[in-house]
């Protein structure tokens, strides 16, 4: 009994300690997404290089691919920018961008100007599609898988830790599978 | 036939007028509960973000198409998870949130009880009776004397 008197309360410091040292390392803006491993939301989109052309979720059917979504007024995404061109030269995945409530002109004179790392870009002005995609904070990465299903998500600027240990290994492995 | 047609106008206004009133205040309470994911110390209601404009836009037009608030949190929920709930979810990931200030507070009753108990046997014990009232009014004053 007169062990518990001192054990007890330090036990109870040493559990509020643990929990507050990993909260440290947590990024509170980071909200895990309830899309991950389920199936990408349906969309039809029209391109925005060839606006009368349109890209659907099925278009993507059979193969693993990025979605990046994107947009000329979002300053974090020129931080990712150079990743996405680097991983185009590579040409390991395809990547389609997603230009969220962005006006076709700004996105178009943006890519001249950063360099277009996209295999297809295409536009959702109103921000329907990046509603449902859960969108919240511009950049945001999705992997997608064969069949259609979301694996990852990446929310805020890709780095290239993120890239090299988590989104490529991942892409390799969905890409064998 | 002017005088009907301009009280059915007048009919007609008033009663949209009165079901926008309804929409209005039902969806005011639901943005109240539904976190802004950009500024996420914000209501959905109370929010500038232009992404909050646009999912404020979705419920009404999701209510004005026959949803109920139910469904327009399943919607939501389906794309942002439960943390666009102000109100969580009671479900076994949630237990400790919703029942453990409860299981302290019992655990508080139960220590403060075991403490009460095992003073009044040490007291009682040590053969000491709990002091008169005359002996605790005169220990007072002399306090209040000091």
């Amino acid at each position: 009994m007169k062990a518990l008197r001192w054990s007890l309360p330090l036990a109870i410091f040493l559990v509020i300690l643990g929990f507050l040292f990993v909260g440290l390392f947590r990024d509170p803006r980071e909200v895990p997404s309830p899309l991950i491993g389920k199936p990408a939301p349906a969309f039809s989109l029209s391109q925005l290089h060839q606006p009368e052309r349109t890209l659907t979720t099925t278009d993507m059917r059979g193969q693993v691919w990025l979605l990046n979504v994107w947009a000329s007024w979002c300053v974090s995404c020129r931080v990712e920018h150079p990743l996405l061109v680097d991983l185009a030269r590579a040409n390991i995945v395809p990547v389609i961008g997603l230009a969220y409530k962005d006006k076709r002109d700004d996105g178009l004179g943006w890519l001249k100007a950063n360099g277009d790392p996209y295999k297809l870009s295409i536009v959702d002005q109103d921000g329907r599609v990046g509603i449902d995609f859960g969108v919240y904070g511009v950049p945001e990465t999705f992997v997608i898988d064969k069949a259609g299903i979301i694996r990852y998500k990446q929310i805020g600027p890709l780095t290239a830790d993120a890239l090299k240990q988590t989104i490529l290994p991942l892409v390799r492995e969905l890409q064998r599978s | 036939m002017k005088v009907v047609l301009a009280a059915l106008l007048v009919a007609l206004v008033t009663s949209s007028a009165r079901s926008d009133e309804a929409l209005d205040t039902r969806l005011k309470a639901l943005e109240n509960e539904l976190r802004c994911l950009v500024c996420q110390n914000q209501t959905l209601a109370d929010s500038n973000a232009p992404l909050a404009e646009d999912l404020r836009k979705e419920v009404r037009d999701l209510a004005t198409g026959g949803k109920s608030d139910a469904e327009i949190r399943d919607y939501l929920v389906a794309r942002y998870g439960d943390f666009v709930l102000y109100r969580p979810p009671v479900k076994s990931t949630t237990y400790l949130l919703w029942f453990g200030p409860f299981m302290l507070l019992a655990g508080g009753v139960a220590t403060w009880w075991v403490l009460v108990r095992r003073r009044a046997r040490v007291r009682a014990n040590s053969g000491a009776s709990p002091p008169s009232a005359g002996e605790s009014a005169a220990a007072a004053r002399a306090l209040l004397d000091d």
